[in-house]
């Protein structure tokens, strides 16, 4: 067994797959984060989307009321909605309300992690497979050696969560939504002194946010595992916001980040299906063990939102 | 200019503006008492007061961030009503807040396009607004690189990006909030330029401020705000320093001290070359010598974040000395914890003192004893807090330094800055110091109090105390000072004797030149 047993072309697309979810989740905390939203609810609010989207993908495959492309996409709607709605009670909470931004969050996660549960045994009962988005095989480019394995196998969300990272970095950079938000995290005194509301952009990127971390849910439930069980992401969620302060709130690093971890994340799963003589706990544990090393590492950066959890109030 | 109605920036004049009658009211406050007031194009109209007269809360209503109760705002002679700050850009009105309304992070230009429509819709066009910048900093004269981020700009800079932006979006009126509390002399000179063109360019200009010598040197009639109320507007020409003071605080003031030959006795304080880290890691003080003597008083000029706080945390134990030494009395006192210090009769008047001098949510007699609550005087085996003892001692200082107090259980938060002052003061003093190191002593304290806290500090001098007044408020140094050093970048670049000094010399030194 050497090194050729562990590198192997299906870790690195496992790599890739892996960390959709992580995209997904963390670029929507990144629009929150950078508007002066700090949303520790993600992971709850992924476990609704995940709920949401596989849920309707059930029904529409047992009723078979629907093609399988059209219940998919019902799947990514209701999920983006789901989450969107907890993003947006997010917002109320804690730019409305002014709530103190890590309790509410938490708050959030609780309220998804009880919630998704509960519909999931009303409603389901028990563990069903749901048929998720297939991979999508490209004429020619999938059957490259190596290369096709690694980039052109994938199921759409894989696609459409890279896509989103350019996309992302442009919004923030180029667009005047995007100086808006920058503004708001930085010096919320400023931005409302030139006529931006805060309260405004606060409510659009925490629901971007929040649809975001639905979508994030329904590539784990519709997509990559094409299942709901009870806390489904374990954890996911909170890695993603752990992930956003070590990209350092841009998308590119953060996206970067997402690979990183889960690249050794794939790598443990590689290490313990070959049956490597590491203990598998220390292989499960190195993802986290490597992100806090690099959290810790992490310099402040230009970037960070001065404002971040704090509420905005205007005043004296 | 071709035609008399329109501004250099191509938008029309505000020739008149008046505001009659205004009425606001704040839980349990009149901020504003039917306040008349009117400004003029080609007009500098200087706006005084203390904190919380209603100078503020009067031009925030003009802005649109509060509503007025009563009364009228007229443009034109039109009825006006301001609803939100984008309202008043668009009547013509832009405000120069105290502190910057700047994104740090962000360009010159990004600063300036935020919250305006961009000509390419949802896309930024950063490269049309850099080219508007600077057509306008060509007909203004106001130098700035658009492309440069934010906190890369000196303070005087940065307020020009604020003015700048308020003329690129169309300021005929604009309202410039004590717009030379953060510069030094020489920026100071350089703003009023700036305001003096703007004026003789047909811009009307309210110039709020608390500081009597240049509501004197840039204005053309001042109006004086007390407790809300319209005290009187009169023409620059016929107002004088005693008269404005008297006017903003309602009886005499005492503005130049009658102060005794200073008396130095032996040395109380001394640094050897001590260096300390700032906040950020880099260097913060750099090698500083000082010695301070028993009856005098030496004044730390400087602009804001020169290694002025650095230099009273190193001395009072709060910051670590990374080399160098600190004595008192003799004694090496280098790195000693705070409780050491005050042990050895060393007192401070610390810069924050909402943060550093007084726990707010305590009440007044706790705060009085913040460290003596353990001498013996106040407990019994220096374990059992005798709190009438502690009372009685607090009502004295009541008494004493006139601290305007409910009672000794009062809840700090509720005095004004002025009081708190007051207390921190008398604590520090009850501790008969012989080294005293006051940080910005008198920084957003009223002017009543304000002449106290100087008299008190001049008794203190000529007490015997060793005074280090550290101040970022020029006037403040020269009338109590008498040794200045000035501090830049860490280091102290100069020091005169208070009595030869030469404003402008000070200036250079402030800024690093001369």
């Amino acid at each position: 067994m050497g090194l050729d047993d562990i590198f192997t072309a299906s870790v690195f697309a496992s790599a890739i797959r892996l960390a959709t979810p992580y995209i997904f989740a963390a670029l929507g905390e990144t629009f929150a984060q950078r508007s002066g939203v700090l949303n520790l609810g993600v992971d709850g609010i992924m476990l609704m989307g995940a709920f949401g989207g596989f849920y309707a993908v059930h029904l529409a495959q047992t009723a078979g009321v629907m093609a399988e492309p059209l219940g998919l996409l019902m799947g990514v709607l209701v999920a983006l909605i789901v989450g969107g709605l907890m993003g947006l009670a997010m917002a109320f909470v804690s730019v409305t309300l002014k709530a103190k931004q890590g309790i509410s969050g938490i708050g959030v996660y609780l309220f998804g992690l009880g919630l998704s549960e509960l519909l999931f045994q009303q409603w389901v009962g028990t563990p069903k497979s749901v048929a998720g988005f297939p991979r999508i095989s490209f004429p020619i480019l999938t059957d490259i050696p190596i290369l096709g394995e690694i980039f052109f196998h994938h199921n759409l969300l894989v696609y459409v969560a890279f896509a989103l990272v350019p996309l992302s970095a442009f919004v923030l950079n180029r667009t005047t939504f995007g100086l808006m938000i920058r503004a708001v995290g930085q010096n919320p005194e400023a931005a409302d002194a030139m006529g931006v509301s805060v309260t405004r952009v606060r409510y659009a990127t925490t629901t971007i946010g929040g649809m975001l971390a639905g979508l994030a849910g329904a590539s784990l439930s519709i997509a990559l595992i094409n299942l709901f069980q009870q806390n489904l992401t374990a954890g996911q969620g909170f890695i993603a916001v752990a992930l956003v302060y070590f990209g350092g709130w841009r998308p590119l690093t953060v996206a970067a980040g997402a690979m990183l971890f889960s690249f050794v994340n794939a790598l443990q799963l590689q290490i313990k299906v070959i049956g490597a003589d590491i203990p598998s706990e220390f292989a499960v544990m190195a993802p986290y063990v490597i992100t806090i090393i690099a959290l810790v590492f992490a310099t402040k950066r230009q970037e960070q939102p001065t404002a971040l959890t704090k509420p905005y109030e205007r005043g004296e | 200019m071709s035609d008399k109605h329109l501004l250099p920036t191509g938008h029309a004049r505000i020739e008149s503006l008046n505001m009659s009658g205004i009425v606001k009211r704040f839980p349990g406050v009149l901020a504003a008492d039917e306040i008349d007031f009117d400004v003029r194009s080609g007009e500098i109209h200087a706006l005084l007061g203390e904190n919380g007269a209603g100078k503020s809360t009067l031009m925030k209503m003009l802005y649109g961030l509060y509503h007025p109760d009563e009364g009228e705002i007229r443009i034109n002679d039109a009825p006006t009503t301001i609803k939100s700050p984008i309202d008043a850009i668009q009547h013509g009105i832009g405000m120069i807040h105290q502190h910057f309304m700047l994104v740090p992070s962000l360009t010159v230009a990004e600063n300036i396009a935020l919250g305006m429509k961009s000509s390419r819709g949802f896309q930024l066009d950063l490269d049309v607004v850099s080219q508007r910048v600077l057509e306008l900093s060509d007909i203004y004269n106001l130098k700035v690189d658009p492309h440069l981020p934010i906190w890369q700009l000196a303070v005087g800079e940065q307020q020009r990006v604020e003015i700048l932006r308020a003329l690129y979006k169309g300021a005929a009126l604009l309202i410039l909030d004590e717009p030379t509390a953060v510069l030094t002399p020489q920026e100071v000179d350089g703003l009023f330029r700036i305001l003096n063109q703007l004026a003789a360019d047909g811009h009307g200009l309210v110039f709020i401020s608390h500081k009597l010598h240049e509501v004197l040197e840039i204005s053309h009639r001042v109006t004086v705000l007390r407790d809300g109320r319209r005290v009187n507007t009169i023409p620059t020409s016929e107002a004088t320093r005693p008269k404005l003071a008297e006017m903003m605080v309602g009886r005499p003031v005492l503005l130049e001290y009658e102060k005794n030959a200073p008396n130095p006795r032996d040395e109380r304080l001394a640094l050897r070359d001590v260096s300390a880290l700032s906040n950020r890691g880099t260097t913060g003080l750099d090698a500083v010598s000082l010695r301070l003597h028993g009856g005098e008083i030496v004044g730390i000029a400087g602009v804001s974040g020169n290694g002025q706080q650095e230099l009273a945390q190193c001395i009072t134990g709060l910051r670590e000395v990374t080399a160098g030494s600190v004595t008192v009395d003799g004694s090496d006192v280098t790195n000693a914890p705070p409780a050491a210090l005050h042990a050895i009769g060393l007192s401070y008047i610390p810069e924050e003192r909402m943060i550093d001098g007084v726990i707010k949510e305590f009440s007044v007699a706790e705060n009085y004893v913040l460290q003596d609550h353990g001498h013996p005087k106040y407990t019994t085996a220096r374990i059992f807090m005798l709190f009438n003892k502690i009372r009685q001692a607090c009502r004295r200082a009541i008494r004493l330094f006139e601290i305007k107090t409910p009672s000794t259980e009062t809840l700090v938060k509720s005095l004004s800055g002025g009081n708190i002052q007051k207390l921190v003061l008398a604590r520090e003093l009850s501790r008969d110091p012989g080294v005293l190191i006051a940080a910005q002593p008198t920084r957003g304290v009223d002017i009543g109090a304000t002449e106290y806290i100087h008299k008190q500090l001049l008794e203190e001098r000529d007490k015997g105390t060793a005074i280090l007044l550290i101040s970022e408020d020029l006037d403040e140094i020269r009338a109590l000072s008498d040794r200045i050093a000035v501090m830049y970048e860490g280091r102290i670049v100069g020091e005169v004797i208070n009595e030869n000094v030469d404003v402008e010399q000070l200036g250079l030194l402030m800024t690093g030149g001369g």
